[in-house]
C-alpha cells in the first residue's frame, strides 16, 4: 500500500510533465530552414510557423517609421556549422552571400522596433511565416554581427 | 614583450594546477601528508600566478596594445578605462581566464579553513578544484590564448603565441571595440556574479566527490559546504536578476526574459541548485535521500560546466553567444568524464548511500520536499529539452525543429504555480507524519485570506483567469508565512515576555536558516507578482508624433516636446535624444527621454528607453526613428508594465533573505566550540 500510493504520485507527476512537453512542443514547434530549402519547398510550408536564416542585404533595408513596417532581403547561408566553418567562418559566408547575385533570396517583412543590430552582412534568424505572396512575415528577429565583433584578425587596409 | 610574459605566467600555473593534482593523489594513497600539504600549498599559488597573469592582461587592455588579438578585438581608444577593464570578460579567452581566476580564488579560500577533523576530504577536494581549474587554463594555455600577437608574414596578418618566423610585429592605430550593448555598467556586474554562482558551486562538489572517495558519505560534506551552497546560490540568482535588469534597461523591448537559450543555461544550474538547497535539509533532519543530493550537486556542477560551455561554444544562436570555437568538443569532452567518474563513484557507494528512514506519509514535510525536488527537476527536463530539441529532432527526421518562448512560457508556467501552491503547504506540514486534517487546521485561515484577496482583485482590478489563479497563489504563500512568522514570535512573545519587534528580531536569531528561507519565500512572491505584471498586463502602443502631438495608452498620455543630437567626441557617441512631456489623467508627470546612440567606432545604434518606474506601473518609452530631414516627426513605441517593479523590490528582499540565511550562527558555533573535545555524533545532534 505505502509503495502503491508514492509509485502512483510519481507516475501522476512524470505523466502530468511529459504531457506538458509534448503538447506544449507539438503547439510550439518551428521548422528551421535555410532560403534554399525555403524556396524548395515553397507552398507546402505556407502559413506554417517556420525559423529562418539568412544573410541581410543592406541595400534592401526599408523602414517605414510611421506603420513601423521593416523590409528587407535575406540571401542564403548553409545552417550545417561543419559547412560554415568550411567555408572560412560564419563572418566570411554572410560575406558571400550577400555578394553572390546567384544566391536564392526571400523577401522579409516584420512590424517592430528596427533592431540596432540590423545591417549589411548580419545573419538574421527570423521566426515567422511566409506567405502565399512568397514573402516572409517575421514575428520575431535575432539578429547576429559576426563581422564586427569576431573577426579575428583586422583587414590589412587598415595599414 | 609583456604578453608574453602573461602568457608565461599562464603556462606555469598550468603545470602548477597539475602538480597540485597529482601531489594531492599521490600524496593520498601513499599517506604522505607532506606530499598533500604540498598540493596545498601549489594550490594556493595558482591565485596569485593567476592574479600576475590578469593583471598583465588588464595592463595589456587599459594601455591600448592593440598587438595583443584579444586587446584589439574587446577595446577601442574611445572607451572609458573602466569599461577597458570589464572587456577582460567582454571576449572568449578573456572570460575563460576570468573563470579560472575566480575559481581559484575560491579554491583557495576553502582550504585555507581548519580542516582538523575533515583532513581526509582535502586531498581530493584539491583534486576536483584543481582539475577543474586546469581544464579552463588548459583551453587557454592550448586553443584560446589571451595573449596570442598579431604578426604579419608573407600570407597576411595572422594571431600567433609565438613570433614567426620572417614576421613583424603588427599593431592596429585602433581597436574593434567592445560591442556597444555590453558598454553597460551592467557589465560590471552582472557577469562577474553569475560566474561567482558558477564557480562557488564548484566547493560543494567537490566536497561531494571529496565525501565519495573517502567513504565518509554521511551528512559532514553537506554541512561543511551549506553556506558555500547559499553564496554560490546568491550569487547565481543575483547575477539572473542583473542579467534581467539590464535586459530591460538596454535592450530596448521591453522584456527582462526571452527565454534565450544563455539564458536557459545559466537557469538550469539554478534550477538544480535550488532543489539541492531543499533537499539537503531532508538529509541533514531525516538521513533520506542521500543518493539524490549527490546526484542533483553533480547535475548542478555539469550544467555549470554545460553552461559556460553554451555560451562559449557557439552552438546556440543567441544574443549572448561569442564566436565558434574549437572549444566545443573539448567541454563535451570534460562534462562527459566529470559526469561519468561521478555517477561511477555513487554507484559505487550507492548501498552506504541508502536512505536512514522510510517516508511513510503523502502530506509529510519529507514527501513535499521530494514533491518540490520533482518540480524543480520537471522544469529542468522542460528547458533541456527546448535546448536539445533541435538537435534531437535533425538527429531523427532530418529537419532541424526549434521551438521559441512560448514553448517555455507554456510547459512552465502550471510547473511554476504547482510549486508556489507547494510553498504554500510544506511549511505548514510536520516531518514524519502529517493528515488532511492537521494541515487543513493549519491552512484554512490563510486560504481565507488569499480567497478574500483574489475576490478583491476579481472586483476591482482583472477577470483573467490565469492572473487570478497567479494572485491567489502568491497571497496564499504571503498569507501562510507571515502567519508562520506571527505564530513563532506570538509564542517567544508570551514566553519571554518580549515585545513583538524584539520577539521577531530573536526569532529570525534563533533560526536564521529557517526565517531566512521564509524571507526567500516571499521575496520570489513579491518578485511573481512583478512577472505576473508585465507578462498578462502589459499595453503597448506606437506613433509618428510632430512636436506637440500626443499619444495615449492607459490613463497616460505623452506628449513630444523636443529633439536634440549631438557628438561627444572623446566617446565616439552621437546622441539623439527626444523630450516627451507625461501626464497622466491631465496631470503633468514629469519629463521621459528616451535616446538612440550611435557607436562611431563599431557602426551601431543602441536604443535606450525613457522609463518612469511606480510600484503601480513603468512607463517605458523607446525612440524608434527619427529622420534628420523631417526633424518634426519621431517615431515612438510605448509600454505600459504594470507591476514590474516589484521583481526588482522582491529581489532587494531575497538578497536579504539568502544573507539571513547564509549569515555565521553565533551560539551555534560557540556551541561547536564547546563540544569540540567530545565526539562527532554529540556535535551533529547539537545542530
Amino acid at each position: 500500500m505505502r509503495i502503491n500510493k508514492f509509485v502512483i504520485g510519481g507516475v501522476l507527476i512524470l505523466g502530468a510533465v511529459v504531457f506538458l512537453i509534448w503538447t506544449a512542443t507539438a503547439a510550439n514547434a518551428e521548422y528551421f530552414l535555410t532560403i534554399d530549402e525555403l524556396n524548395a519547398k515553397g507552398s507546402e510550408v505556407v502559413d506554417k510557423s517556420l525559423r529562418v536564416s539568412g544573410a541581410v542585404i543592406g541595400d534592401s533595408i526599408q523602414y517605414d517609421a510611421q506603420s513601423l513596417t521593416l523590409t528587407f532581403e535575406v540571401a542564403h547561408v548553409p545552417a550545417d556549422n561543419l559547412a560554415i566553418e568550411t567555408e572560412g567562418g560564419l563572418a566570411e559566408v554572410l560575406h558571400q552571400a550577400v555578394l553572390d547575385p546567384s544566391r536564392s533570396r526571400i523577401k522579409v517583412v516584420y512590424e517592430g522596433v528596427k533592431p540596432d543590430l540590423l545591417r549589411n552582412e548580419a545573419q538574421a534568424i527570423m521566426t515567422g511565416r511566409l506567405g502565399a505572396d512568397g514573402v516572409f512575415y517575421a514575428e520575431e528577429l535575432l539578429l547576429k554581427c559576426p563581422t564586427r565583433y569576431e573577426e579575428a584578425v583586422p583587414d590589412q587596409a587598415d595599414l | 614583450m609583456i604578453a608574453n610574459f602573461g602568457y608565461g605566467v599562464l603556462v606555469i600555473t598550468f603545470l602548477v594546477t597539475l602538480y597540485s593534482v597529482f601531489a594531492a593523489i599521490y600524496g593520498d594513497r601513499k599517506q604522505i601528508p607532506a606530499m598533500v600539504e604540498s598540493a596545498r600549498r601549489a594550490m594556493l599559488l595558482t591565485w596569485p600566478l593567476l592574479t600576475l597573469t590578469a593583471g598583465v592582461l588588464i595592463y595589456l587592455l587599459v594601455n591600448n596594445h592593440y598587438e595583443v588579438q584579444f586587446v584589439y578585438e574587446v577595446t577601442s581608444r574611445s572607451m572609458p578605462t573602466y569599461l577597458k577593464v570589464t572587456a577582460w570578460w567582454g571576449g572568449q579567452a578573456g572570460s575563460l581566464l576570468f573563470w579560472s581566476w575566480l575559481m581559484s580564488a575560491f579554491a583557495s579560500l576553502v582550504t585555507l579553513r581548519k580542516w582538523d577533523r575533515d583532513r581526509e576530504f582535502l586531498p581530493w577536494v584539491i583534486v576536483v578544484a584543481c582539475v577543474t581549474v586546469a581544464f579552463f587554463i588548459g583551453m587557454n594555455v592550448f586553443f584560446e590564448n589571451p595573449f596570442a600577437q598579431l604578426y604579419q608574414t608573407f600570407d597576411g596578418v595572422q594571431a600567433y603565441t609565438l613570433k614567426p618566423a620572417d614576421s613583424v610585429l603588427f599593431t592596429p592605430a585602433d581597436g574593434r571595440g567592445l560591442n556597444p550593448l555590453l558598454r553597460h555598467p551592467g557589465m560590471v556586474i552582472h557577469p562577474p556574479m553569475l560566474y561567482l554562482g558558477f564557480v562557488s558551486f564548484v566547493i560543494p562538489y567537490a566536497f561531494a566527490i571529496a565525501a565519495l572517495i573517502t567513504g565518509r558519505t554521511d551528512d559532514r560534506w553537506i554541512r561543511l559546504t551549506r553556506r558555500w551552497t547559499l553564496w554560490a546560490w546568491l550569487f547565481l540568482s543575483f547575477g539572473l536578476v542583473l542579467g534581467g535588469r539590464w535586459a530591460y534597461d538596454v535592450l530596448g523591448w521591453g522584456g527582462y526574459w526571452g527565454w534565450d537559450p544563455v539564458e536557459i543555461a545559466a537557469f538550469m544550474p539554478w534550477l538544480t541548485g535550488t532543489a539541492f538547497l531543499h533537499s539537503v535539509m531532508i538529509q541533514e533532519k531525516r538521513g533520506m535521500f542521500k543518493q539524490w543530493n549527490m546526484l542533483l550537486i553533480i547535475l548542478t556542477y555539469d550544467l555549470v560546466i554545460f553552461g559556460t560551455f553554451l555560451t562559449r561554444s557557439g552552438v546556440l544562436s543567441s544574443v549572448h553567444a561569442f564566436a565558434q570555437s574549437a572549444i566545443g568538443p573539448l567541454f563535451f569532452a570534460f562534462i562527459g568524464f566529470t559526469l561519468i567518474t561521478s555517477v561511477g563513484l555513487i554507484i559505487y557507494r550507492w548501498s552506504s548511500l541508502r536512505s536512514e528512514t522510510q517516508m511513510t506519509s503523502l502530506l509529510s514535510r519529507e514527501a513535499l520536499f521530494l514533491l518540490n525536488n520533482l518540480l524543480f527537476m520537471s522544469i529542468l527536463v522542460v528547458c533541456f529539452w527546448g535546448v536539445i530539441f533541435p538537435l534531437i529532432s535533425e538527429l531523427f527526421s532530418g529537419q532541424k525543429v526549434t521551438v521559441g518562448p512560448p514553448f517555455y512560457e507554456r510547459a512552465t508556467s502550471p510547473l511554476f504555480g504547482a510549486l508556489m501552491l507547494l510553498m504554500g503547504i510544506a511549511p505548514l506540514s510536520a516531518w514524519g507524519h502529517s493528515t488532511v486534517k492537521t494541515l487543513g487546521r493549519a491552512i484554512w485561515k490563510p486560504i481565507v485570506g488569499a480567497v478574500a484577496v483574489t475576490a478583491v482583485l476579481f472586483a476591482t482590478y482583472t477577470q483573467k483567469v490565469g492572473a487570478l489563479i497567479g494572485f491567489f497563489l502568491v497571497a496564499l504563500v504571503i498569507f501562510v508565512t507571515v502567519y508562520e512568522y506571527w505564530r513563532g514570535a506570538y509564542a517567544r512573545q508570551r514566553s519571554q515576555g518580549e515585545n513583538v519587534l524584539t520577539a521577531f528580531w530573536n526569532l529570525t536569531g534563533r533560526n536564521r536558516r529557517r526565517y531566512g528561507g521564509y524571507i526567500i519565500h516571499i521575496s520570489m512572491m513579491l518578485m511573481a507578482i512583478g512577472i505576473l505584471g508585465i507578462e498578462i498586463f502589459q499595453l503597448e502602443t506606437q506613433g509618428t508624433l510632430k512636436q506637440g502631438e500626443t499619444l495615449s495608452v492607459a490613463n497616460y498620455e505623452v506628449t513630444y516636446k523636443e529633439i536634440a543630437q549631438w557628438d561627444d567626441l572623446p566617446s565616439g557617441v552621437n546622441y539623439r535624444r527626444a523630450v516627451l512631456d507625461v501626464y497622466q489623467d491631465g496631470k503633468h508627470l514629469g519629463q521621459l527621454a528616451p535616446r538612440i546612440d550611435y557607436y562611431y567606432d563599431s557602426q551601431q545604434n543602441m536604443t535606450i528607453p525613457g522609463n518612469r518606474s511606480t510600484m503601480r506601473d513603468d512607463l517605458y518609452v523607446l525612440l524608434v526613428d527619427w529622420e534628420p530631414a523631417a526633424a518634426t516627426g519621431a517615431t515612438f513605441k510605448i509600454y505600459v508594465n504594470p507591476l514590474v517593479n516589484w521583481l526588482w523590490l522582491g529581489s532587494f528582499l531575497f538578497l536579504a533573505g539568502i544573507i539571513i540565511a547564509a549569515w555565521p550562527e553565533r551560539e551555534k558555533e560557540r556551541a561547536t566550540v564547546k563540544a569540540k573535545a567530545s565526539i562527532r555524533q554529540q556535535t551533529s545532534a547539537a545542530d
